[in-house]
């Protein structure tokens, strides 16, 4: 971690000196600012202004217009695209661009509800700088199909590395009976540790990821060794095994946030540029890889499950545990291979959803433990397979809903969806009923 | 190190509105689990109602501050309903589960920007105090003496979030001496027996659910009483530090949480003061924003061993052990 702790320092230093460079750029630079279109900058110390831009090609001449409070206002960008309006209060305006104004066959694409208008307002500083998204013509927005086919390919990338989580936690309550509250944080780890070696010890990362992932076992290994073994030797309850998982959960949580920061990193090749398919749906390399492991990975614990001694001993104890023990399965040493396993599955999940997002954060874990456990329940408590198809539909859901509602609600789909499949089927789609209890 | 400090800021931490309204929540919580049985990890769910239901009552719609806490209550009330009708009949950790996602759904629902107009989304709502101080008996000035001295307006925060405090208290005191109260530790020791004595079990969990709820939004709006209300408070840790409380004091015990959450706050102010400075004086090998952290991991680490070692809490009764099953 020493390492790690400074390489950050390094890093920190670089991005210093870079912003020194930029903020001398933006000095030579900055008479060709002030040459931008400015209309009451002088009278009033709140400032709006944007950039007027079509294919990166700055538009001159195009009419703004502010209105709001009783002081409208209308300014003409300059060459380079620029305005600026000072307005008198701080507080809500409206910001118009005058469409007849900019070349023929753009338009603003912003919004169809606003069209060319914004509502804009001030943050903590009396600058707001208000831009608009130009557009081509009349077929600016892709197609309702379109968008549909983009977001289910999404949503099955999400839904697939969702799956990796969920399986390796639905393992875990068939063998154990225990809702582990601290997958999220396993999720986390395996990225972090990617990030580790492949970031700050520069291991190139076909490397550092599968040793990441090898890695999330032996926290696996380490934590049924050290935590959950004695806890059933001492017959602990289930109830008090749950709050014992909040408790890691959060100590591995803030133990996390100690090492890395704050901070959001990212993993090398996160932003790669999309590669079109077909239709409306472009793929990263990063993505179409995502992917590909997680399919072969949940074959290849499928194939595990059905058709290895041990796959079946782990699905035996999930059904009942002491008729497999009466039967000869060591229950203790499944479990153990079942820890390693799932923290494994998580910590890849966690690896491939960094890519997703793209980003590393202390507590990345902690909604994608809400989304593990809707996918849990709506295929069903303790089954591998209903764990992999709720995923998958849990997945799309996520994904499909940002057509309707705003992308910031959208894991309010998913969690609704966990209620719903309660009051309706609370068995889940494959869970037996007595299972409920 | 400057411990003169160190002890005045920690002592303030001993009446903070905070340690208050999490002794409020706690008291609720203890409702839930502790004679209930409930596992509700959505307590911060409820407090968010409290403080935004509060909030937003003055701010949007212009009502009486003690209305807008009317309105906290009510809608904890609706919230316990709305989870309490498709989890109650199942098993315990479908509680568990559903209520810490339906407290994260709460969470978004006020972060949003969809109802920016009331929320103001991410960064909070504020200046919601006039009425409340304006309801101040007391006169201008700064009262109190050593660690304690507070303007008139920080004493009615305290005063008024300890009477809150009492009629909780009391009103846990005095219901779980009657027969409601047996009835509901019956259930929490074995449902079906209860249930074969001819009670209606879900009826009363949901009067536990909703009672406990209720009393966690009225946490939520103490803790909102002082400063402002900000959705990023309302997060699972939130829920997860009521819990380290609730079972630190004692979950089945009447004063269990209040004394939990007094040394919950005063540890972590401790160390929040110390460990910093150690840092600085480098005694500590960690830099400032670690020692920072550290007194969470002290939390969660806190949390795994009281329920291994002491799962009764420091004044609970071995007998009256509310993990059951």
């Amino acid at each position: 971690m020493k390492a790690a702790r400074k390489a950050s320092q390094r890093r920190s230093r670089l991005v210093v000196s870079l912003f020194a460079v930029v903020m001398a750029m933006l000095a030579i630079t900055a008479p060709g600012a002030a040459s931008a279109d400015e209309v009451g900058t002088d009278e009033y110390d709140f400032v709006f202004s944007g950039n007027v831009k079509y294919n990166s090609e700055p538009l001159e001449d195009v009419l703004i217009k502010v209105s709001g409070n009783g002081y409208e206002n209308e300014v003409v960008t300059d060459a380079e695209g620029k305005w600026k309006i000072g307005v008198p209060e701080k507080d809500k305006y409206t910001i118009t661009i005058d469409e007849s104004t900019l070349p023929k066959g753009v338009i603003v694409a912003d919004d169809e509800a606003n069209g060319a208008s914004k509502e804009a307002e001030f943050g903590l500083t009396g600058n707001k700088t208000v831009n608009f998204f130009l557009g081509e013509g009349v077929r600016n927005v892709t197609s309702f199909g379109d968008q549909l086919l983009e977001r289910i390919v999404n949503g099955l990338n999400f839904g697939l590395m969702l799956a990796l989580a969920a399986i390796g936690a639905s393992l875990v309550f068939g063998t154990t009976g225990l809702s582990n509250f601290a997958h999220g944080e396993l999720v986390t780890l395996g990225a972090v540790f990617t990030l580790v070696l492949g970031v700050f010890n520069q291991w190139p990362l076909l490397l550092a990821i599968p040793v990441a992932v090898l890695l999330s076992g032996a926290v696996g290994l380490g934590l049924d060794a050290a935590l959950w073994r004695p806890l059933r030797k001492r017959g602990t309850g289930l109830t008090q095994l749950l709050i014992v998982s909040i408790g890691l959960s959060l100590a591995l949580r803030y133990l996390i946030q100690f090492f890395i920061g704050g901070n959001i990193y990212q993993l090398p090749g996160s932003s790669d540029t999309k590669i079109n398919l077909f239709g409306s749906v472009s793929l990263s390399v990063v993505d179409m890889v995502s992917m590909g492991v997680s399919i072969v990975v949940l074959l290849a614990v499928a194939w595990w499950l059905t058709r290895t001694r041990i796959g079946k001993a782990t699905r035996a104890i999930s059904d009942n545990p002491s008729l497999a023990a009466a039967s000869g399965i060591n229950v203790n040493g499944v479990v153990r291979i079942v820890w390693v396993v799932s923290a494994a599955l998580a910590g890849l999940a966690g690896i491939l959803w960094a890519f997703f997002i793209p980003g590393i954060k202390w507590d990345m874990g902690g909604g994608f433990l809400l989304l593990i456990f809707a996918a849990i329940t709506l295929g069903g408590l303790g089954t591998a397979f209903g764990a992999a198809i709720g995923s998958l539909i849990v997945g799309l859901l996520v994904e499909v809903s940002t057509l309707w509602i705003p992308s910031d609600l959208k894991y309010l789909g998913a969690l609704a969806v966990l209620i719903v499949v309660l009051l309706v089927r609370p068995q889940g789609l494959l869970g037996r009923k007595e299972r409920i209890g | 190190m400057d411990w003169g400090a160190v002890l005045n800021n920690t002592a303030g931490w001993l009446i903070s509105p905070t340690t208050i309204a999490y002794a409020i929540a706690a008291v609720g919580l203890a409702v839930h689990f502790g004679y209930g049985g409930l596992l509700n990890f959505g307590m911060a769910g409820f407090m968010a109602l409290g403080a935004y239901g509060y909030a937003i009552s003055i701010l949007s719609f212009g009502l009486p501050w003690w209305a807008g806490i009317i309105v906290g209550m009510l809608a904890a009330t609706v919230f316990a309903l709305i989870l309490g009708i498709p989890t109650l009949r199942l098993r315990a950790d479908y509680l568990a589960i559903v209520t810490i996602a339906a407290a994260e759904i709460v969470r978004l629902l006020f972060t949003t920007q969809v109802f920016d107009e009331f929320t103001n989304s991410a960064d909070g709502l504020g200046g919601y105090h006039a009425g409340f101080r304006g309801a101040n008996p007391i006169p201008e000035g700064t009262y109190g003496f050593g660690p304690w001295q507070y303007t008139e307006n920080q004493w009615w925060v305290r005063i008024f979030g300890i009477l809150i405090l009492a009629v909780v208290v009391l009103i846990v005191f005095l219901l779980m001496r009657s027969p409601w109260g047996r009835v509901l530790k019956g259930i929490r020791e074995d449902e079906d027996a209860v249930r074969a004595l001819g009670k209606n079990v879900f009826a009363y969990k949901m009067q536990s659910l909703v009672l406990g709820g209720v009393f966690g939004a009225l946490g939520g709006v103490v803790f909102a009483l002082p400063s402002a209300v900000v959705p990023a408070v309302y997060v699972t840790s939130l829920t997860f530090f009521l819990w380290t409380i609730l079972l630190l004091g004692g979950a089945a015990t009447i004063f269990g949480p209040v004394v939990g959450s007094v040394i919950f706050w005063v540890i972590m102010a401790f160390l929040d003061n110390v460990l910093p400075q150690l840092a600085a004086d480098d005694i500590l090998p960690i830099s400032n924003i670690q020692a920072a952290v550290v007194r969470y991991i002290f939390v969660g680490v806190a949390l795994l061993l009281i329920v291994i070692f002491r799962p009764q809490g420091i004044f609970g009764n071995k007998k009256e052990l509310t993990f059951v099953k």
